[in-house]
This record gives structure tokens, sequence and C-alpha cells, in this order.
């Protein structure tokens, strides 16, 4: 194996190693804790393949922000007596058939998939050229401006949503 | 050179573990916690492709994906609470007020 898949390598098996153990911890938070090294090494993935600006993102957003909203969550709910019961629901075989029929098939279907013709000019010498932030800076304020105003929207939305769905009622 | 195939098939198989997270645990904060490791999962896809497609298209979309799952989780967290305040459970197998 040359350099890089051996690089590869570790970055699949930890993601795969840390995932399962993210789904089978009893307490939320060691879920949480072990998702955050997974996003981690996600980062490391993104930057692997020339992704920079989405390494950033990922530990800024996720490993930031949304897993400090879950840790802040599993401490506003007290859930001392939740960690005594079983942990898997009463039907947790069928949900382990279907993910492992499911991985299965989607590995066979997968497996043989290679890049088609008509490669982009975005070549790894015409990013780093420019940079990765202002490659997808420029691609993202041209191109995509209106998906751009409409994640905006959708960010509006969840923050009135959140206030509305958290606040205490009014009697 | 690290072939397409490894990259998509790691995403099939964390995905695929998010969906067993999804439908065994009983926690509904786990439970979450599942569907932002399927939302990752997708997002190793899209930058793998954007990659070996040298296109920009993947890491857009995963840039919005990413703006998206924040929304979804701040609702979605937002509910849990609103829920608790009713019923003191997560639990998700005694979440059943809209069974017949």
């Amino acid at each position: 194996m040359t350099a890089p898949q051996l690089f590869f390598a570790y970055f699949a098996v930890m993601i795969t190693v840390l995932s399962l153990l993210m789904i089978t911890r009893r307490n939320p938070v060691h879920g949480v804790l072990w998702m955050l090294v997974l996003f981690v090494h996600i980062a490391g993935l993104y930057i692997f393949l020339n992704a920079e600006f989405l390494a950033a993102i990922q530990i800024i957003v996720y490993a930031g922000a949304i897993l400090v909203l879950f840790l802040f969550v599993i401490m506003l709910l007290n859930l001392k007596k939740e960690e005594t019961v079983k942990k898997f629901q009463k039907h947790w075989l069928v949900g382990v058939g279907t993910g492992i029929i499911f991985a299965v098939f989607s590995v066979s279907i997968v497996r043989k998939i290679e890049v088609f013709p008509q490669l982009g000019k975005y070549t790894i010498e015409a990013v780093k050229a420019e940079g990765n932030i202002m490659t997808v800076g420029k691609v993202l304020y041209t191109k995509y401006l209106l998906p751009f105003e409409i994640a905006s929207v959708i960010l509006l939305v969840a923050i009135i949503g959140a206030v509305v769905l958290a606040k205490k009622r009014i009697e | 050179m690290v072939p397409l195939s490894w990259y998509i098939i790691l995403s099939a198989v964390v995905f695929s573990i998010g969906v067993i997270g999804f439908l065994t645990r009983r926690n509904l904060i786990m439970t979450f916690m599942s569907i932002e490791l399927m939302l990752n999962s997708v997002n190793i896809s899209f930058v793998a492709f954007s990659h070996y497609l040298q296109s920009m298209r993947g890491q857009i979309i995963v840039f919005f994906v990413i703006a998206v799952a924040a929304a979804e989780t701040a609702i979605g967290l937002a509910i849990i609470i609103a829920y608790y305040k009713n019923n003191p459970t997560i639990k998700v197998d005694e979440i059943n007020l809209l069974k017949g």
C-alpha cells in the first residue's frame, strides 16, 4: 500500500470504529464525546480531499456548535434515571438486520464505481493557485447565490422555531 | 492514489451504522445523533465526488447540508425539550401518543 492509501485506511478504520462506539454508548454524553473525535477524523479526511474550507467548517460548526447544543440539551433534560434502563429498543434485531441488508446492498452497488469522463475545470493545480476558500467563495457567490440566500432564510426559521418551541408558556 | 470507490464504500458503511443506530436506540437524543452521523457520511461521499470529478459543486452542496443540519438540530432539540416539559421521558418506545 502506498502512503495515501495507508492514510486513508487509518481514517476509514477510525471513522467506522468511532461511529460504532458512538451508537452503542449507554450515556449520551459519552456518545457526544466519541462523536467529537469522529468529526475531527472526518475533517482530516476532508483535508486529504483538498477541501480545507469544509474541514474548518466541520470543526467549527459540527464540533463547536452542534455538539455543544447536544451537550446543553442533555444537561437540561437531567437523564440520570434513563441510564439504568436498557439502551436498545425491543425490536433491535429488526433494526440491525435492516442496517446490515442496507450496507450489503449499497456496498455491492458502489463497489465498482468509477469516475465518469467530462472532468471539471477545478483541478488540484487550479484550486491551489487561487486557494480553496477563494474558489469556493467565487462559486458560492456567483452561481449558487440564490441557494445561499435560501440557506440564510432556513437558519432564520431555525432560530425563530427554536425560540418559539422552547420558551415557557405564558399563563 | 486512493480509488474513489473506497470513499463511497466508507460512506455507505457509516450510513448503515447510522441507520442501525437510528432504528435501535431508545434514547431520542442518540437517535438524533445517528441522523447527524448519516448526514456526515453523505458529506464524505459528496466531497470525494467533488475531488475526483474536479468540480466545486460537491463542496457547495456539503456547505448547504451543514447549514440545514444545524437548523434541523436546533429545531429537533427544541422539540425534544418541548415534549419533555409535557411528558418527562425521551424513550422513543414510550412516546406513543399518536398510537390509536
